[in-house]
């Protein structure tokens, strides 16, 4: 029983420590992705609202491969993938018409710039078709467009592809302009 | 003699429960005298055969509650009896007395002889009693099934189990009286597998919203659910191996697709026997369990492989410019049947098992059609998702005859059958409700069930034990 207890104790200490320790400043800008600073056991005494710290930023500089193009590299993935525009499809095809070609274009641009990143292109499909059969359409889109981004110069080892089928819709609605936002290819950037 | 069964609770032989035994004795001393019953029906050399008799087309049965031989043991009473009354009817073999009416009779007593005529007047061709003594956490539980007319007991057996198991009891029982009176293996021990949004995790890392899906698994009646996937991720399609300890599934990680098999009572680590070059998807265990079908982006599009369940002896069974897929075997393993889109639009083929050869149509007259799903023996039919207007339903092919009926009748969209073990049920994913639900329905197309509410729930698997 009183080892029990000692465990509670031990348990609320560490967890009050660490709630401590986590809890940002409200100034504070977002940590660095990598390098977090370790938590330490005794926990410092909540700062006062602090000037921005540069030291932050030059942490954030000095872990980042130097891939100069345009700042997009510093930023996190999430970021990025905003970068990457969605291509669309038509009911039940997995060609690229103009306007899908043009966005893959463009985003073939962004690639061959940033010949680090890797990424996978994610197949969707609307909620009209079957969910089995759409895993395949979804294949298929995304094959269309990993082979048109290699016919533009991106190097295929980048460019994996899935298909989410009708599992993950962009758009929750059950009309035909929320299914016309769902018939996409996704990229993500999965490595940078 | 006491055995356990492989779901952790003892049953034992009637004679052996001496002391509940005396309790129903004195309830209906009748019915003790000339039966010695063996509650396991594997044992069923010492039961006098015995099926009750009916003057109607279906036997009537009541289920009252059981007795409680101590207070606390009241509410185990009546979760035994709902479930059994439950089971039985979902089983749809015999008509089933609602319990309200026959609870007009009133509890039994001990030391009152067994109200036969009282039954015989509310219709009851047989009268399910039971009663149920509690230890602690243990239960002890001792069931009869009355002959009304005749006035004796068909069905004698003795169960012991942890009070938590109560509901795994009920169903030990409704098999057991299925599988002695109607010579028909019952469901009620059987789970349920399918994929649910239930836990609200929305996944990391995309600026888009998705939610997670996991694996889980629920008794036949979606009672105790667990979840089975780890990973907060997407996972899809699980399938069961036949004896129950595997699962199958689709697990996506952010760079692909992968087959994982999961020994859910072991928890050993996760194996992924397809690993290799593309995505793996929409595995199916063969019937004798050694071998899984499943969808491979490997070679360039989507195509049907065969593999060892530790993965080696990789086939492909189909090579068409066109997608092949969602695989299901046939009763045999001899035969694989799967969607494709070869003809211009999906549709249901079958092909050989061994090589892929011999690849026949089998709807040609469907506007589209996925998800084939085998019958087991004795039935030979494969069921499927059907176009029909701008949703879908489930209809089943006979693969004797070639017929195709219809399941469902456009009660919201309804998509991905999978048989029963018996093949006389059939459980899908219906948008009935608003959102996407996992139900059950008789193979003719009666006794629709509701099995999940919570989140949105689909592609489901029906264990074979």
């Amino acid at each position: 029983m009183l080892n029990v207890i000692r465990i509670v104790t031990v348990v609320l200490l560490v967890g009050f420590t660490v709630s401590c320790a986590k809890r940002p400043p409200a100034t504070t800008p977002p940590p660095p992705t990598t390098a977090a600073p370790p938590v330490t056991e005794a926990a410092p005494p909540a700062p006062p609202p602090a000037p921005t710290p540069t030291t932050t930023v030059v942490e954030d500089r000095t872990v980042v491969p130097v891939v100069p193009d345009e700042g997009v590299s510093n930023r996190p993935l999430e970021e990025l993938n905003k970068l990457l525009k969605p291509a669309f499809f038509q009911l039940n095809s997995a060609e690229l018409d103009d306007a899908g070609r043009a966005v893959v274009t463009s985003n073939a641009d962004l690639m061959r710039k940033n010949q680090t990143w890797a990424i996978t292109i994610e197949g969707h499909a609307d909620e009209r078709g079957t969910a089995e059969y759409n895993l395949a359409l979804g294949e298929r889109r995304a094959l269309a467009v990993k082979t048109y981004l290699v016919s533009l110069g991106v190097a295929a080892d980048r460019l994996r592809t899935v298909s989410y089928g009708k599992e993950f819709p962009f758009d929750p609605g059950h009309n035909e302009s929320a299914w016309s936002k769902n018939r996409r290819a996704h990229f993500q950037i999965t490595s940078k | 003699m006491h055995t356990v069964n492989s779901r952790g609770f003892m049953r034992r032989s009637g004679m052996s429960a001496i002391v509940a035994a005396i309790a129903l004795a004195t309830i209906d001393a009748r019915a003790l005298r000339p039966d010695s019953p063996a509650a396991d029906h594997e044992q069923q050399k010492d039961v006098v055969e015995l099926t009750i008799t009916t003057t109607g087309a279906q036997t009537r049965y009541a289920v009252p509650d059981f007795v409680a031989i101590n207070a606390d043991a009241a509410a185990e009473g009546k979760t035994l009896a709902q479930v059994l009354y439950d089971d039985l009817a979902f089983e749809r073999e015999f008509y089933l007395i609602p319990r309200d009416t026959s609870a007009s009779i009133g509890a039994l007593r001990p030391g009152a002889a067994f109200p036969f005529t009282a039954w015989q007047e509310l219709g009851a061709d047989g009268v399910v009693a039971g009663t149920v003594q509690r230890t602690g956490d243990s239960l002890h539980i001792d069931v009869r099934l009355y002959d009304v007319r005749r006035q004796q007991a068909v069905f004698s057996a003795g169960y012991d189990g942890p009070a938590r198991s109560v509901r795994q009891i009920a169903h030990t029982i409704s098999d057991a009286i299925l599988l002695q009176q109607a010579k028909l293996r019952g469901v009620a021990r059987t789970k349920l597998a399918f994929i649910s949004d239930r836990d609200r995790e929305r996944l990391d890392g995309t600026f888009e919203k998705r939610d997670v899906k996991h694996v889980y698994i629920v008794d036949y009646d979606g009672f105790n659910p667990r979840r089975i996937t780890v990973n907060r991720y997407l996972n899809l399609n699980p399938s069961w191996s036949p004896d129950g300890r595997t699962l199958a599934y689709t697990a996506y990680s952010p760079t692909g697709a992968d087959i994982v098999l999961s020994r859910i009572y072991e928890g050993l680590p996760l194996q992924r026997p397809a690993k290799g070059l593309g995505n793996n998807y929409l595995p199916v265990f063969s019937p004798d369990g050694t071998r899984i079908a499943f969808m491979s982006t490997r070679d360039g599009q989507a195509e049907i492989y065969v593999m060892n369940v530790d993965g080696s002896n990789l086939r492909r069974l189909t090579n068409h410019p066109q997608d092949d897929v969602t695989p299901t075997w046939s009763p045999s393993g001899a035969q694989v049947a799967f969607t494709s889109t070869r003809s211009g639009r999906p549709l249901i083929y079958v092909m050989n098992a061994a090589d892929g050869s011999d690849v026949r149509l089998i709807t040609p007259d469907e506007s589209e059609a996925d998800r084939p799903t085998w019958s087991p023996a004795p039935y030979n039919e494969i069921a499927f998702t059907a176009r029909t207007g701008n949703w879908y339903d489930i209809k089943v092919y006979d693969v004797a005859t070639g017929r195709i009926r219809l399941i469902t009748h456009g009660e919201g969209s309804n998509e991905s059958p999978a048989f029963s073990p018996t093949g006389r049920h059939l459980a899908f994913t219906s948008t009935r409700t608003g959102t996407s639900q996992i139900f059950t329905i008789g193979r003719d197309g009666n006794g629709i069930k509701q099995i999940t509410r919570e989140g949105n729930n689909q592609t489901v698997a029906w264990s074979s034990n």
